[in-house]
């Protein structure tokens, strides 16, 4: 049994020896467009089939709601007013305060980002901007969590750790258990099921017929492109981001990277830019996918303070323990309190 | 997005309130509700109002993939379990009737259960795969492997009872002599093993992010220890002269005040948010129902156990409050799962209070 909590190298603890060095993903969602090319790349590139009727959620441009067994990648769209952003500016104003260290911080680029210059970034090439709204757009990913619930909770060694330190489901050896859906503290994982209530009339299909869905009944979720990985490839998305929003590469780079973008924006008084994933002593160690975000985490649908379930695994074993003697005692007393 | 709606957008809000997010629904905010008892039985936990955001109202996390079948498991485990513990005392004590019937119901309810647990699954044809490894990290891959333990030794316990009732029609062959060899080990290892049946299940609820079963993790294993023994206390009761029911009696009333101990514990001290789906909706009332089932079955067990109608009648009531026990706790987690609040609010006071108390370094939101 590895390690369950706290900062660690994920491929050593799965005890690989011929490890490669941890990849993950750097998404920073202040520029993002969400054009949501990664989503169709995604799509593309595993096969994944589409993810129920197509339909129109009704709430934003965002119509693909969440991450699912075949959503792999979801933008997400949140509009703001002036007031929610006035918030968003306090709340990581406030985090800033706490003086958040960083894990290792290497370089912290530029002036401490406790005293933001008072003006906005006023180069010549800014882009106009405004107080009053904000679009939000974010390409949230399964998060290759240092310590993944999914993992730990798989009975069947489906979910396993590669040598890069990601975390894959084997399709032909889950049998559909459904432990790492609620194991996912992120609520990434999810039984692949047919989705569609209305069969299909598309060109090259016969009326009534659906099209074959792979990997049916067993969990799926971002790979990060693992077979892309093994040549020296990028992941689907990052490969297609129009912006530059979706960043891949060794874990510790794309740290390093975020670490600088937060700070460069928080030298332009854009203080609600924080990092969500790279604190390695966070409840799950740290994530491979690591985002910048421009408010709460809840905000995005992301928790605001995940743990690993496994963490509290001994605990709750040896309570457990503790409850099977009390039942065999209550049973032996129940049989021995007659013969007296 | 429609037309209209985006015409909208760039409108400013005369009085700085982001008008467009509680129109369009944007930022689902809602006003801490009173939590804790709905039963108003006690004080309410003083806890800071909070307003809550999330994402169009849409989980974080995901419920279990899980059907009715596993939370009729956890309640068949649980009385498979019991009755494996009650045949060995039988067993040891040369309570035949016990024994047998006892170790009837482990082998019907492990069935029964291993059944259900396998039409729940994604590809039921791939249910052996659970035995392709040991994790010890998932509570369900031990669990699959405490439940193949305890199968082996009820199974061989209840046939070898089985080819007594026929009158040793059973076509055994030789095999008949090692059948009465191994029927006493076997029901001692199953015995061995049912503790573990009984109690795995609240673990492997437990180590979930689904907000309610984490919550309870302290208190969960006692409730459905206690919620076994009352069970399959009361399913001994039925099929059970009274003659030979006395220690289920006592189990059932240990069981009774085990589980209303439990029970209470695990409500008053679980994060008072993430403990709401279990005093509310379908949930609270399957709670409610199956404490009055427990306390009748336990009274009536006190005061007319030795009479074998109305001990029947308590042992109905008493498999009855199980049921409904699991299935309430079950229900509540996956509700519990489905509504964002219950992952948001708790995160955030615990985050919170961390803070209050000077840890700042643990957060999963950083400034750099």
């Amino acid at each position: 049994m590895g390690q369950l909590a706290g900062p660690t190298d994920p491929a050593a603890d799965a005890r690989w020896t011929d490890r490669k060095p941890r990849k993950g993903f750097f998404t920073d969602t202040s520029i993002c467009i969400g054009c949501k090319a990664c989503e169709v790349a995604c799509k593309e590139w595993n096969r994944n089939p589409r993810d129920g009727d197509l339909e129109l959620l009704a709430s934003s441009y965002d119509n693909t709601g969440a991450l699912g067994a075949s959503t792999w990648r979801h933008v997400a769209f949140i509009e703001q007013g002036r007031s929610r952003i006035q918030e968003a500016r306090e709340t990581g104003r406030a985090l800033v305060d706490l003086g958040m260290p960083g894990m290792g911080a290497p370089e912290p680029a530029g002036p401490a980002p406790a005293a933001p210059a008072p003006a906005r970034a006023t180069a010549p090439d800014a882009p106009p901007d405004t107080q009053e709204f904000r679009w939000l757009m974010s390409s949230d990913v399964c998060k290759h969590c240092t310590h993944a619930g999914c993992l730990d909770v798989c009975p069947t060694g489906a979910l396993f750790r590669t040598e890069y330190g990601t975390v894959v489901v084997q399709a032909d050896v889950c049998n559909g258990c459904g432990t790492c859906v609620a194991g996912c503290p992120f609520g990434v994982v999810e039984r692949r099921s047919d989705g569609t209530a209305a069969p299909n009339h598309k060109r090259g299909e016969r009326k009534g017929e659906k099209p074959e869905i792979p990997n049916f009944g067993v969990a799926q979720k971002c790979t990060l492109c693992y077979d892309r990985m093994l040549d020296d490839q990028t992941p689907a998305c990052a490969q297609t981001c129009p912006t530059t929003s979706i960043k891949y590469g060794d874990r510790a780079e794309m740290v390093s990277v975020a670490r600088h973008r937060v700070a460069e924006l928080h030298d332009q008084g854009k203080t609600e830019a924080r990092l969500y994933g790279a604190n390695d002593l966070d409840g799950v160690g740290g994530t491979g996918s690591v985002f910048l975000l421009l408010d709460e985490p809840e905000v995005y649908g992301l928790p605001p303070d995940p743990r690993v379930c496994t963490a509290d695994l001994p605990r709750m074993y040896k309570l457990a323990g503790l409850a099977a003697a009390g039942m065999v005692t209550a049973a032996a007393l129940s049989f021995l309190g007659g013969r007296s | 997005m429609t037309a209209p709606e985006s015409d909208r957008l760039p409108q400013p809000s005369p009085d700085g309130q982001g008008q467009h997010d509680h129109r369009r629904g944007q930022h689902i905010r809602r006003r801490r509700r009173r939590a804790g008892g709905a039963d108003g039985s006690r004080e309410m936990p003083m806890v800071p109002e909070a307003e809550f955001t999330s994402y169009y109202g849409r989980p974080v996390v995901k419920p279990a993939p899980w059907g009715d079948e596993i939370a009729a498991y956890l309640f068949l485990g649980g009385v498979a379990g019991g009755s494996a513990l009650l045949a060995a005392g039988g067993q040891l004590t040369g309570q035949e009737a016990l024994r047998r019937n006892c170790r009837l119901s482990a082998l019907g309810a492990v069935g029964l259960g291993a059944v259900a647990l396998v039409l729940d699954l994604g590809r039921p044809e791939r249910f052996l795969n659970m035995l392709r490894t040991i994790k010890l990290t998932s509570p369900m891959s031990v669990g699959s492997w405490i439940l193949s333990a305890f199968s082996a030794g009820a199974g061989v316990a209840a046939a070898a009872e089985i080819d007594r009732m026929t009158g040793g029609r059973l076509p055994l062959g030789p095999l008949r002599r090692v059948l009465r060899t191994v029927e006493k080990p076997a029901g001692l290892e199953a015995a061995a093993f049912a503790p573990p049946l009984a109690v795995y299940t609240a673990v492997l609820l437990a180590d979930t992010a689904t907000p309610t079963w984490n919550a309870a993790r302290d208190e969960l294993p006692f409730v459905f220890v206690s919620s076994a023994s009352l069970a399959s206390a009361g399913l001994a009761m039925i099929t059970t002269p009274a003659e030979q029911t006395a220690p289920a009696r006592r189990l059932a009333v240990a069981g009774v005040v085990g589980d209303l101990l439990a029970t209470r514990l695990m409500h008053r001290r679980m994060d008072p948010v993430a403990a709401e789906p279990l005093h509310e909706g379908k949930a609270g009332m399957m709670m409610r129902v199956s404490e009055a089932l427990a306390v009748a079955g336990g009274i009536g067990t006190l005061l007319g156990g030795r009479r074998r109608g109305v001990a029947a009648a308590a042992g109905l009531a008493l498999v009855a409050a199980s049921a409904l026990t699991r299935f309430g706790v079950f229900e509540a987690g996956i509700h519990s799962a489905k509504d964002p609040r219950y992952t948001v609010e708790p995160q955030q006071h615990r985050l919170a209070a961390r803070r209050a108390a000077g840890v700042t370094d643990d957060s999963i939101t950083t400034s750099r």
